[in-house]
């Protein structure tokens, strides 16, 4: 199997303006401390950390929303990594992101249709309401769900809403970041499956990013544990899961409270 | 994480006085002084009259007269004197009417944002009917009625905008009040009056104290107005707007009667805002 | 007697839809009840109502909240907000907004019991110190002289804890007091409140949507679903069989890392019809 991205010493730092000196430029926080990582064409791949971890800033450098320090992302053989904008735009449409809010993620005075038709546009794709229609059906959304808006749906139809307008571009990556950890438990379960049958129905790459161990368990063949910056564990799931290595691994495991009042809890 | 002493980096960020918080106290301090001990400052008497040095320029230019720094006007007063003595009435203007509109405003706006339900059904449809009147119209309306005069001036600046304090300060308290410490406190068993005022008004005080700064600006500009269109104190006593209107007259002749005070203006104006800005950025307890 | 009894309350929006529909519970001294359900279920709606700080756009319809024996609803309101002050407490949700920015953390804990409870100033700043001490802070007078915003999410909440005991109230809501914190921070935050509440011996209604949390610090839990408690039963026997179609389908919706084949399961659609069915029954039954 290929490397859809691979990904060496990425490091990013962030300036602190807080601490910014009146003349003179500001010292930097460093987030990502030097990852090294690869993720092959049709993995679903999980990225965990508590907050501070810096999982949301190496999502948000995968898809170049973000531009790192040093180090190098490579995506399908290109080095992304210090391309422009007007270089990226041809690559955007292949790599996609789900957000973690869907509600400030879809713009509430547009209708689900032109939500989804909107990135569509924007790449100058044809056949436009096909490929809406198509992505309605492939996340479970009835057709008439189009002349909707945001407000009209439940969290759970409006993340569904954010992962059609992902699918309808038929990128070869998708980023999802956080995107259940708003939802309610049953909410959450269906999205789950839905992703699940996604990336076997269209060979979808993903990279799941959660602070849930649980959920990641789920979904993901490999999981990737980050903390303060730096990867302390990157190993199939179910190794994982069955003798975890890194101590912070063993800490996030042990917190989780399963829903069974036999376990013990110290 | 925490660190040994359960803090984390927050509590480590300094804040700076910014140079905009120094630059903009300084003059409007040195503008205080001036006003305060205008006549012991002031090189000239800013009413005397002397036509054979009507319009001298200033001082580094050809022609000018000695002990005339800023030059003076076509009845030969002294423009810098005009300005010193015109400081007096701009801060007295900015500073009674900016407290006055602010006590009002913020009074108003703060029992309608926290008490909701008719207090704020009465105050806020006030304010939506006081703010349909055109403002320079209702200002000279109101000068007109009351007659010329510093009240006058004073009184219809707050009864102009105490609106503009009202309506954000209603906002704010509205956003306030979601908050959970507020939940606590009523828990608490601490009454409406009580949390409007130790948990509410604490944290609306950044932004009245911004306000605040900038309504005695904009005092400044509405006396400077009225003045220019003769509807302030006597035409004798020096205003910046006074001198404004006369400069204009001589523009082409004497550009210096014209400008001195306009730059005066502009930068106390400025330094209101500035001054405003950079007290939010030093003592607001929460970065924003 | 029993401490806090919830009889029939009725809670709806004002000329509006119904929120709660006669829930009724009991918690007595030393026991935690979760309050669990879906999100727009009514479990903070419960917590709100007992605490006398329900939204102004929601009104009672009926029911008795009785502390003590007595009837919350039918004192006057001044009354009302004096038994509450002295006896319960709150822990909110979000520790972030929770504790006034411009205020040092001292007073927040002092000022209520001075001014409100009538206590000495030095008494409770004695108070406070040992609060902050058994809630495991490190440098209690640092962190008194404190602002909120010097402080990191898990120290706040660990603040507020303190401050919910400080007057020892006999009852205490906590408001999903860990949804916005790290599961490893969630963890020392929810044995600190198991904990403190067994000392203290106070009686605790645990808002939650976290099955997984009930299981660890409640003995007694009411699931809601539409403002209807569907089910109200012991911890042990819950977790063992679940005896509503609707609890049993959240559970199983509940993920469980143990075992990657359980949990995460949607609820069916046809659980979630006959449990609505339920709902429009009882309100034809009761208009």
């Amino acid at each position: 199997m290929t490397d859809l991205y691979q990904i060496a010493d990425l490091r990013l730092s962030l300036a602190d303006m807080t601490a910014k000196p009146l003349f003179g430029t500001a010292p930097r926080i460093e987030i990502l401390k030097g990852l090294s990582f690869t993720i092959p064409k049709g993995a679903v791949v999980g990225i965990v950390g508590g907050s501070g971890s810096g999982k949301s800033t190496l999502g948000r450098a995968l898809v170049r929303l973000l531009e790192p320090s040093g180090g190098t992302i490579r995506f399908d053989g290109t080095d992304i990594t210090h391309l422009t904008e007007p270089d990226l735009r041809p690559l955007r449409r292949r790599f996609q992101m789900i957000f973690q809010d869907p509600m400030s993620s879809l713009n509430p005075r547009h209708r689900v249709g032109t939500i989804i038709a909107e990135p569509l546009r924007l790449h100058g794709l044809d056949a436009i309401p096909d490929r809406v229609a198509r992505a309605l059906h492939h996340v479970g959304l009835p057709q008439a769900f189009a002349t909707r808006f945001p407000h009209e749906l439940s969290g759970g139809q409006r993340q569904r809403v954010g992962i059609a307008r992902a699918i309808a571009l038929e990128p070869d990556f998708i980023l999802a970041d956080e995107i259940v950890s708003g939802l309610d438990v049953s909410s959450q379960a269906q999205v789950l499956n839905l992703l699940e049958r996604l990336v076997a129905e269209l060979g979808l790459t993903l990279a799941f990013i959660s602070h849930d161990l649980s959920v990641i368990r789920r979904l993901c063949q490999r999981t990737i544990v980050l903390h303060r910056g730096e990867i302390v564990e990157d190993r199939p799931t179910a190794d994982l899961f069955a003798a975890p290595k890194a101590a912070y691994t063993r800490d996030l495991l042990e917190a989780i409270p399963l829903p069974d009042p036999a376990q013990p809890w110290v | 994480m925490l660190d040994a002493k359960g803090m984390d980096g927050r509590s480590l960020i300094r804040r700076r006085a910014g140079l905009r918080l120094w630059l903009s106290a300084g003059w409007l301090t040195l503008l205080c002084l001036a006003a305060l001990f205008a006549p012991w400052i002031a090189p000239k008497d800013p009413l005397a009259q002397d036509l054979f040095l009507g319009r001298m320029p200033p001082f580094w230019m050809a022609g000018s007269e000695p002990g005339y720094w800023l030059g003076t006007d076509s009845l030969g007063r002294d423009v810098l004197s005009r300005i010193i003595h015109g400081a007096r009435v701009a801060l007295t203007v900015a500073l009674v009417a900016g407290v006055i509109t602010c006590l009002i405003g913020a009074t108003l706006g703060l029992l309608a944002g926290f008490l909701r339900g008719w207090v704020d059904m009465v105050i806020s449809r006030l304010i939506d009917i006081w703010m349909a009147f055109p403002p320079v119209l209702f200002s000279i309306l109101l000068i007109a009625v009351l007659g010329p005069g510093l009240i006058s001036i004073i009184i219809a600046i707050v009864v102009i905008d105490w609106t503009r304090f009202a309506r954000v300060v209603r906002a704010e308290a509205m956003a306030q009040g979601a908050m959970d410490y507020v939940a606590s406190a009523r828990v608490a068993g601490r009454g409406r009056i009580g949390i409007m005022l130790r948990e509410i008004l604490p944290n609306v005080l950044p932004t009245i104290c911004v306000l605040l700064t900038l309504e005695m600006g904009i005092a400044v500009i509405v006396e400077a107005i009225l003045s220019f269109v003769n509807l302030s104190i006597s035409t004798d006593d020096p205003t910046w707007g006074g001198m404004i209107s006369e400069g204009r007259t001589a523009i082409h002749q004497a550009w210096w009667v014209l400008v001195f005070p306009l730059i005066t203006l502009f930068l106390t104006v400025l330094s209101f805002s500035q001054l405003g800005e950079g007290l939010k950025d030093r003592f607001d307890p929460v970065l924003r | 007697m029993t401490y806090l009894s919830i009889r029939d309350l009725s809670v709806r929006l004002k000329g509006g839809p119904s929120l709660l529909r006669r829930v009724s519970l009991d918690v007595e001294p030393g026991e935690v009840r979760g309050l669990v359900g879906e999100s727009g279920a009514g479990k903070s709606m419960i917590g709100k109502a007992v605490l006398g700080i329900l939204p102004p756009s929601v009104e009672i319809t009926g029911g008795q909240i009785l502390l003590d024996g007595t009837d919350l609803l039918t004192l006057p309101p001044k009354d009302r907000r004096r038994r509450i002050g002295a006896s319960c407490a709150l822990i909110p949700q979000d520790p972030l907004t929770a504790l006034n920015p411009s205020h040092r953390i001292g007073p927040q804990i002092t000022d209520r019991l001075v001014d409100i409870l009538g206590w000495t100033r030095a008494d409770a700043e004695a108070r406070a110190k040992a609060l902050l001490a058994e809630v495991q802070i490190p440098d209690p007078d640092r962190v008194l002289r404190a602002y909120p915003h010097e402080l990191s999410g898990g120290m706040r909440q660990r603040i507020l804890i303190a401050s919910a005991f400080a007057a020892e109230p006999k009852l205490i809501v906590a408001d999903e007091p860990t949804t916005a914190l790290d599961v490893t921070v969630q963890k020392q935050i929810l044995k600190l409140i198991a904990g403190m509440q067994a000392r203290h011996g106070t009686a605790l209604l645990f808002v939650t949507h976290d099955l997984g949390v009930v299981s660890k610090v409640c003995q007694y839990l009411s699931v809601l679903y539409a403002g209807m408690v569907v089910e109200d039963a012991t911890v042990v026997d819950f977790f063992a069989a679940p005896r509503h179609a609707y609890s049993a389908a959240l559970l199983a919706a509940t993920p469980k890392y143990t075992d990657p084949a359980a949990g995460l399961n949607p609820v069916p659609d046809a659980v979630i019809d006959a449990v609505r069915a339920e709902v429009a029954a009882f309100d034809r039954g009761s208009a």
